[in-house]
């Protein structure tokens, strides 16, 4: 594992040029700290960072670059004709990197020495039936353009490495020379180290843009090629969801945001009367006992994880109801409502309880902050305190509150387990709310699960479902914090 | 004077009295009374649901602590482990698995011989009531002491999971009716060697620190594997979230000027914090998986979409934590001629740092329980079946996570796996409310009122 030695080096490196840049500044002031400009601690810290963060940030920039600068670069190798028809340069790409992969494996394991992979010959010797012994599967027999491609991949491959090692050994040591050689009982250690550090900090932060712009960007990318493969049109006004892996899949989203949307108002009826009522209770009725015993309960419910929901779900309420609504002798009501524990109504009332101390606590939070003279007013008119609640205290909280459902909206809406678990797989528009339903997060989950191929529109549809699912609640989160700004009373 | 004629001059509401309620107000106090029922009614229906949460999961998960064992003297034949008699390894690992069967077949058959039990089953059957696990054990035990072959050895092996269901109450003669993994007739012999002592019934420790196992060996499975496999995935959220989601917190908190950059990031950071997490294990997918080849099921790589995960809420806690410190110390500190990075780094970040660890330890243990970003790179549909032996193979060779594993276990269709599942949760549920309460205990020991 080179990469570690690599960055341990590094590490010693950088070591090494704290304790030297130290010595040598002390020693220009001969041994007298006081004669520096900064404390001693500068001028190691100054040596050990312009060692350390240029090597790091090329090693970390290199990592990223060199699979797309290896990959255009083989893929221009690739002739035209040797992409079959319907399918893309990327299925191409992949036989050539699993071959690439697959002779490097065989070197690490020692079933082939490095010259014996390079002589390969596709005419003469079997390389499928070779790599299937060391536990390689190749989809096809090897073409000569694909092996040819797949040398160069692992030339490229191993030539980046070495340079990408010498780049970053190079930065390092250069910087350890040129910041050594600095450190001078003269030179402005601290300002210098705390500019660094100060970029440092600048760096985190954008992590988070970072972050986001990935997201976007790699589902977009994705997105984009799925478009390429299925008509938009069937996408988003298709009225079927039938992915065949053989091709020719319908793929629409509708009948999955149909799923999505009735599973959520399902949760939302369930958690939003609780959740609200809980909290007009705890904030207003409620003495400080109660109110230090029930609230940090009720929150316990939104630390439990989804999983548990799921299995929940899944063993406990799915049985439970098919006990009720089931078919034939299981069925209490004798009723044939429903044929499978999985069912919108399993998924919605489960994730409702999931959600009851979101919509509490939310709401809790926005009702405390109503200013008590709007109550005493109410109160003082002759009101009871049930009418001044309704009439005075929620309709001043009414933005927070609406904020807080739409929040409960957008994590019912992206909520997973408990859909994967308890709403089952089958798409359909149905308003039977004991039929098994499916949801934009569970087909994204069974889309990119198992052998995922990123040239078939039925994989990277979960991208275009990803996709939207992010823009459904972040549209969601921008509209609570919008309605939350503008209609907020200002009591002051 | 139409004004006048408009106000009555006995207004009705003197007739009624303070005494008596008039039909109006009884009324409104009916709704009254009402509405605060309702809100009781909510609270108690809350409390109801995580009781019931909580029952279920300790009444089902419980079960998967205890296990069956059966306790036999096997002979370690010499004719059959090792025909030449040398000891050598070799030889001896060439007996597969197939030639220990008729081992424990023959100590099970003498078992049941030698205390007397009368049956109609054959040998085979009776070596049936054992787990499948139990040639492994054999084998392995016996490459371990080659020196024993020829004595005989007492083995405890595990029960097959119906065996183990019986003694449960989870299986029961109706339900086995059309099983062709038990039969009535060996349930009663296990009745028999209940009483003799051979068959019983005790902590499972193999649960807590085994192996997850195939499908058709649920007695064998543990979560200790995929344990190994979340504390992993825990090690790198640390070591990456913590740091960078601290430096970025200092610039948001103390540097940063007030103008559209810091903006962007901030609603950014908000954002982030409420994008559903499937999102972040698509981006898992494609790019740490699909565009830097990082090998599939890595703890590595789950814990890099979990560090993206947890990286808002950290955040935004030590933002909280930071911007708790009263302005007077930082003033304090520039006052004796520090200078800005080091009125932040010597005295604002070590009094927020208890608010800083709580927050981090709430994230983890958020991270801990995330289960949908690990599915989409390949945590579950494995068996985690080995322990890793370093930290890069820990980090890098495939592996499960304590909820992914619970996940896989709840997908197998056998019931003795469901309570696996359970259990699995007890075990999750144990450590995530440690972590909530040492975070509740820090921050009570070191939170400072200023």
């Amino acid at each position: 594992m080179p990469t570690f030695w690599l960055v341990l080096l590094l590490l010693a490196l950088s070591a090494l040029g704290y304790v030297a840049g130290r010595r040598r500044a002390l020693a220009t002031a001969d041994g007298n700290p006081g004669d520096l400009h900064s404390l001693p601690i500068y001028y190691g810290a100054n040596v050990a960072m312009t060692t350390a963060v240029p090597a790091f940030g090329a090693l970390v920039i290199w990592v990223l670059a060199q699979p797309l600068f290896i990959e255009n670069r083989v893929a221009g190798m690739i002739p035209q004709n040797l992409i079959p028809e319907n399918a893309s340069l990327g299925l191409v790409m992949s036989d050539v990197r699993r071959l690439a992969e697959g002779l490097d494996l065989a070197v690490e394991t020692g079933a082939m020495t490095q010259a014996q992979t390079l002589a390969l010959e596709s005419e003469t010797s079997d390389i499928r039936a070779q790599l299937g012994g060391i536990g390689v599967a190749l989809g096809s027999e090897v073409r000569p353009e694909v092996l040819q491609a797949a040398q160069a991949f692992r030339r490229l491959a191993s030539n980046g490495k070495d340079l990408m090692i010498l780049a970053t050994l190079m930065l390092a040591l250069g910087g350890l020379t040129l910041s050594f050689r600095k450190s001078h009982k003269d030179f402005r250690a601290r300002n210098v180290v705390e500019r660094g550090v100060l970029a440092l900090l600048i760096l985190a932060a954008s992590l988070a843009i970072l972050t986001t712009v990935g997201i976007v960007l790699s589902m977009l990318f994705e997105t984009v090629n799925f478009f390429g493969l299925h008509a938009w049109k069937d996408f988003f006004f298709g009225s079927t969801w039938a992915p065949n892996f053989r091709g020719d899949s319908e793929l629409s989203i509708l009948p999955l945001l149909w799923g999505t949307f009735y599973i959520s108002a399902i949760a939302l009826l369930v958690a939003v009367p609780v959740g609200l009522f809980a909290a007009i209770y705890l904030s207003e009725y409620a003495g400080s006992a109660v109110r230090a015993f029930a609230k940090p309960l009720l929150e316990i419910l939104a630390g439990i994880p989804t999983i548990v929901y799921g299995l929940f779900a899944l063993l406990t309420v799915g049985p439970l109801l098919l006990k009720v609504f089931g078919q034939g002798e299981n069925g209490l009501l004798g009723l044939s409502w429903m044929s499978g524990a999985t069912s919108v109504l399993t998924a919605g009332v489960v994730m409702g309880i999931m959600l009851i101390p979101f919509v509490s606590s939310l709401s809790d939070d926005i009702i405390t902050a109503v200013p008590q003279s709007l109550r005493d007013g109410s109160l003082g008119l002759g009101a009871t305190k049930s009418e001044t609640v309704r009439q005075v205290v929620l309709p001043a909280a009414l933005p927070g509150i609406v904020g807080a459902v739409l929040l409960a909206a957008s994590r019912a809406i992206g909520e997973t387990m408990i859909v994967v678990m308890g709403a089952g797989a089958i798409a359909k528009f149905s308003a039977n709310p004991l039929e098994s339903m499916t949801t934009i997060t569970t087909r994204v989950v069974s889309q990119l699960t198992g052998d995922t191929d990123f040239a078939s529109p039925e994989t990277l549809v979960a991208f275009a479902l990803g996709l939207s699912l992010f823009v459904l609640t972040l549209g969601l989160n921008v509209l609570a914090l919008y309605i939350v700004r503008t209609y907020r009373e200002q009591y002051d | 004077m139409s004004d006048l004629s408009q106000t009555p001059a006995h207004p009705t509401a003197s007739h009624s009295s303070l005494l008596t309620q008039s039909e109006r107000t009884k009324r409104r106090n009916a709704a009254e009374k009402r509405f605060k029922a309702y809100g009781a009614t909510a609270i108690a229906l809350g409390l109801a649901m995580l009781l019931v949460l909580v029952t279920t999961i300790v009444s089902r998960g419980s079960g998967a602590f205890q296990q069956t064992f059966i306790t036999l003297n096997v002979e370690l034949l010499e004719s059959k482990l090792d025909k030449n008699g040398e000891r050598n390894i070799e030889d001896i690992k060439r007996v597969t698995t197939f030639g220990y069967a008729p081992l424990v077949k023959t100590a099970m058959q003498t078992t049941v011989e030698g205390l007397g039990i009368e049956t109609s089953l054959k040998a085979k059957q009776m070596a049936g009531l054992l787990s499948k696990n139990a040639v492994a054990q054999l084998r392995a035990y016996v490459l371990e002491n080659p020196h024993q072959i020829g004595e005989t050895v007492e083995f405890r092996f595990l029960a097959q999971s119906r065996v183990d269901g019986y003694l449960k109450g989870r299986v029961s003669r109706d339900s086995i009716a059309n099983d062709k993994n038990i039969s009535a007739a060996q349930l009663d012999l296990v009745d028999t060697l209940i009483e003799a002592g051979v068959v019983e019934k005790t902590f499972n420790l193999g649960f807590i620190l085994g192996a997850d196992a195939s499908d058709q060996r649920p007695e064998a499975a543990g979560i200790g594997v995929s344990m190994l496999g979340s504390l992993f995935m825990m090690l790198v959220v640390l070591a990456l979230a913590l740091p960078i989601g601290v430096a970025a917190s200092i610039y948001l908190e103390e540097f940063a000027p007030k103008n559209w950059i810091t903006d962007i990031i901030e609603v950014n950071i908000s954002n982030l914090a409420a994008v559903p997490s499937i999102v972040f294990g698509i981006l898992g997918l494609a790019v740490f998986i699909n565009y830097m080849h990082l090998p599939t099921s890595a703890p590595l790589v789950g814990g890099l979409v979990l560090t993206l995960m947890t990286l808002p809420t950290i955040i935004i806690s030590t933002r909280a934590a930071l911007k708790a410190v009263p302005p007077s110390i930082r003033d304090a500190a520039l006052g004796v001629g520090a200078s800005k990075m080091q009125s932040v780094f010597h005295h604002v970040l070590p009094l927020a740092a208890p608010g800083i660890l709580t927050g981090t330890i709430i994230g983890l243990a958020q991270a801990l329980g995330e289960t949908a970003p690990l599915l989409l790179i390949g945590m579950v549909g494995f068996i985690a079946s080995n322990a890793p032996e370093t930290i890069a193979e820990g980090l890098l060779s495939p592996n499960s996570a304590m909820p992914a594993q619970i996940y896989e276990w709840a997908k197998r269709a056998d019931p003795a796996f469901y309570e696996r599942a359970w259990g699995g949760i007890i075990i999750l549920l144990v450590f995530l409310v440690t972590m909530n309460t040492v975070a509740v205990l820090l921050r009570r020991r070191f939170e400072r009122r200023w």
